[in-house]
């Protein structure tokens, strides 16, 4: 059997795992960074993925999508409510939703696609090997169109997702191996852009989910995003600009939000100062500025953290331990109001970007037969139905029913010479149909026959993935009946087909040709950055700097002309180098001595 | 209509009432460590579909036997070949004995959202809460207290007919006092569903 590797697709960021003699570990890029941030820039020249997309996020806002897993298997009157924060064009469409790039459209499985195809292009890049199969993880509070195109996305990739695992089973694996965690445990995940929590019991190398619940829809972004709006309010006030409308200013202030986000998870205070046209935006902010606008957020973490208590039939005192996962969970509020929920110091041994990755991973090494003693039992997070008379959903396998599992049920006609049965499958917890959502529609074919004669037994059967198969069979022919199977808000068959094709078109094309263009990206970013610098710190320049300056510039913007990649890399770090004093200078002069401690060539470099 | 499949036979256990948890669970675990398609997956395609069919059933069994009261519901599904679906939303109809109950719950409702939701009113309905849920642990109890004698009547080959009778009666009397306190929950706005599930997924 080749290799399978662990993937965690990311709503923020995308990482790669594999099991090394016996322990996981992460794959990082030639740079030796671990994280792919899970962004992908639809440029004219290209596409760019990770980092290289990242510096396109202000350049290029309508073309560089981020956080597309929150547009995974939804339908475009799901997506309403993210709309007015997204910079990139969301096409109404009746089924999936689709994002318009250029001339272009493409689908979210496409663009998680793009991600997963970077991540095994590193794996086989640092491996040496082929890599064609993956365990990608999802959120234990998927449901099964949003499973179903994240393994969409991997057949696009050309990756055979072997197995879906949810997230918080998977750092339960990272945290099992290493016999971190054992007894009953909660494993609280608070991601970029999804909620989950699940309550297991871990015995005897057995891995059995209680329970789970979450929020698909709450995570680090929404953190960002009532930060962003308060900045917004106060830019206002201050000098009275309305800078709502205004995407790339947005972008500006969503990165600025996130950095003083993750450094006031560290230091009780912080300082932004963010260039706009005609002014520089400035504020201190502290940490209780944070957690007074964070509050109402993690408080809606603690609804389903109750429920997949009850649901497992346990008190919080019943949990041995509370391990936390999901880069979110750094923010000291969400460690105060867990612990104070489960009564205990909850723990986070594995770094909590990594620790999805790496279960991942030894569920990977689970699958290739390289661990034996280990085994995951894990439930389906929504209950789900059939459509009964009336609109009313009746329920054929509970929440939290360990997995696989499955449910028959008979059916029959109601007319004479009835050739179709319609079924309508939905997931969910509600009463009635139209509240839950909808999976697909199903068409059983009969032969005509009096009513109530046929008798056909439907099989519902939920796989290890979380994924629904229907199979229907005639009891009185024996024969399996035909279905067709209209996904409410999947791909069909077909497109995917058709995206797997393209996909192989698009890879044949050079990698280098890739390459060049984050090169010449990255350049581009440098020259204006520089030029920008040259502008308005004129009077810092020392004697003879400006001169010295202008030439490196010179001579990157003749190798950016050329095709050579190293050459533009090194005129790209000749620069950088040349304005290393000059940035710095700026810096302190702008800040009063507040980012020092920052290398000013990044600071000058990042968005 | 429900097929329903015989869980007891997939323990290899005769269809008492009386099990040893700790062992149905070890039984689990070793059945699940056979027949999960984690541990199949370089078998041919008929090969992994069949072993996916058994792990499930092995899950779907276990889920109906681990807890005493669901081992009751399901043995009754199984003797009457009937659909006792779990999570079946339909409403249950009011037990006889519990109707005077009923009407004074409903009164209670009724004079709370009269009242709009006062703390004495409130205080009220959480009052009628605790009773009904008294009134469910009494018969769970009784339920459960009353497996030995099933067990005992199936090793004897005695009539069980009006113990069956008696068995469905008492779940039905639960089944309507779960709802109805559901009821009050969230007439008090303390169901945790209401707060948490009533989103669309």
């Amino acid at each position: 059997m080749s290799r399978i590797v662990g993937i965690d697709l990311g709503t923020t960021n995308s990482l790669v795992a594999y099991v090394d003699r016996g322990a996981p570990r992460v794959i990082p890029d030639a740079e030796g960074r671990a994280l792919l941030p899970s962004i992908v820039a639809y440029t004219p020249e290209g596409v760019l993925v990770g980092d290289a997309a990242r510096r396109q996020l202000v350049r290029n806002p309508a073309r560089t999508i981020y956080s597309v897993k929150r547009l995974m298997g939804r339908g475009y009157e799901d997506v309403q409510g993210e709309l007015a924060h997204l910079p990139f064009e969301v096409v109404p469409a009746a089924e999936v939703v689709r994002i318009r790039v250029g001339e272009r459209e493409v689908t979210p499985p496409e663009v998680s696609a793009q991600i997963l195809r970077a991540l095994r292009q590193r794996a086989e890049a640092a491996l040496g090997e082929k890599v064609e199969q993956a365990v990608v993880t999802v959120p234990a509070y998927f449901n099964d169109s949003q499973r179903q195109a994240t393994k969409d996305a991997g057949r696009i990739a050309g990756l055979d997702v072997l197995r879906i695992v949810n997230e918080p089973t998977a750092a339960s694996l990272a945290y099992g191996l290493q016999k971190l965690a054992q007894g009953t445990i909660a494993v609280y995940d608070l991601g970029g852009g999804t909620f989950d929590i699940s309550i297991l019991r871990v015995k005897d190398g057995v891995f059995e989910v209680l329970a789970t619940n979450g929020d698909t829809h709450l995570g680090g972004d929404d953190f960002d995003r009532v930060l962003v709006d308060w900045l917004l309010e106060d830019i206002r006030a201050a000098h009275g600009a309305d800078l709502s409308g205004d995407a790339e200013a947005r972008q500006e202030l969503r990165l600025a939000a996130e950095a003083a986000k993750c450094r006031l998870s560290f230091e009780p205070r912080t300082q932004l100062a963010i260039p706009f046209g005609d002014f520089v935006y400035r504020r201190d902010i502290t940490r209780e500025d944070l957690e007074a606008r964070f509050g109402p957020l993690v408080e809606r973490t603690l609804g389903p953290c109750r429920l997949a208590l009850r649901d497992a039939g346990l008190e919080p005192a019943d949990v041995d331990e509370v391990v936390l996962v999901g880069g979110s969970t750094r923010v000291p509020l969400v460690r105060r109001r867990v612990e104070a929920l489960f009564g205990k110091t909850p723990h986070s041994q594995l770094n909590p970007d990594e620790v999805v990755a790496l279960g991942a991973a030894v569920q990977a090494q689970i699958l290739a037969g390289g661990i034996t003693d280990m085994l995951l039992l894990d439930v389906t997070p929504l209950s789900l139905g059939i459509e009964t008379l009336g609109g009313i959903v009746s329920i054929l396998i509970a929440r939290n029913t360990t997995i696989p599992t499955m449910a028959k049920e008979q059916f029959t006609t109601s007319a004479d010479g009835q050739t179709v049965v319609d079924l309508h499958v939905l997931q969910g917890e509600r009463e009635l149909a139209r509240d839950n959502r909808s999976l697909a529609r199903f068409e059983l074919r009969v032969d005509p026959m009096p009513a109530g004669m046929p008798k056909i037994e439907v099989t519902f059967l939920i796989d290890a993935n979380g994924i629904l198969q229907v199979h229907a069979k005639e009891l009185r022919s024996g024969k399996e009946s035909s279905i067709e199977v209209r996904p409410t808000y999947g791909l069909t068959e077909a497109e995917v087909e058709r995206m797997v094709d393209e996909s192989f078109e698009h890879a044949e094309a050079d990698v280098s040709a890739r390459l060049l263009i984050e090169a010449q990206t990255e350049a581009d970013n440098v020259a204006n950055h520089v030029q920008r610098a040259l502008t308005q710190g004129a009077q810092l320049a020392e004697p003879g700097e400006r001169e010295r300056i202008e030439a490196a510039l010179a001579r990157l913007r003749e190798a950016r002309a050329g095709t050579d990649r190293d050459l533009i890399h090194e005129r790209t770090t000749e620069v950088n180098r040349a304005t290393e004093r000059l940035a710095e200078a700026m810096m302190d002069a702008a800040l009063k001595g507040a980012l020092t401690s920052k290398r000013a060539d990044r600071i000058l470099e990042s968005p | 209509m429900t097929v329903i499949d015989d869980y007891f036979a997939v323990f290899g256990l005769p269809r008492k009432l009386t099990v040893d948890g700790e062992a149905l669970r070890a039984r689990f675990y070793e059945l699940s460590r056979a027949h999960h398609p984690d541990f199949h997956q370089g078998a041919d395609a008929d090969a992994q579909a069949e072993t996916l069919t058994r792990s499930a059933l092995v899950n779907r069994a276990y889920r109906a036997l681990r807890d005493p009261l669901a081992r009751v519901e399901y043995l009754i599904a199984l003797e009457e070949g009937r659909d006792t679906r779990e999570g079946a939303i339909a409403r249950p109809a009011a037990p006889r004995e519990l109707l005077a109950e009923m009407m004074e719950v409903q009164e209670a409702l009724e004079e709370a959202k009269a009242a709009g939701m006062d703390d004495a009113s409130r205080a009220r309905l959480r009052e009628e809460r605790e009773r009904l849920q008294a009134r469910k642990r009494a018969e769970e109890d009784a339920i459960v207290g009353r497996a030995g004698e099933w067990d005992a009547a199936l090793s004897a080959k005695a009539d069980r007919g009006p113990l069956l009778e008696w068995f469905k009666a008492r779940l039905a009397a639960r089944a309507f006092l779960r709802t109805v306190i559901d009821d009050l929950s969230e007439a008090l706005g303390e169901d945790l569903e209401s707060h948490v599930a009533h989103r669309r997924h």
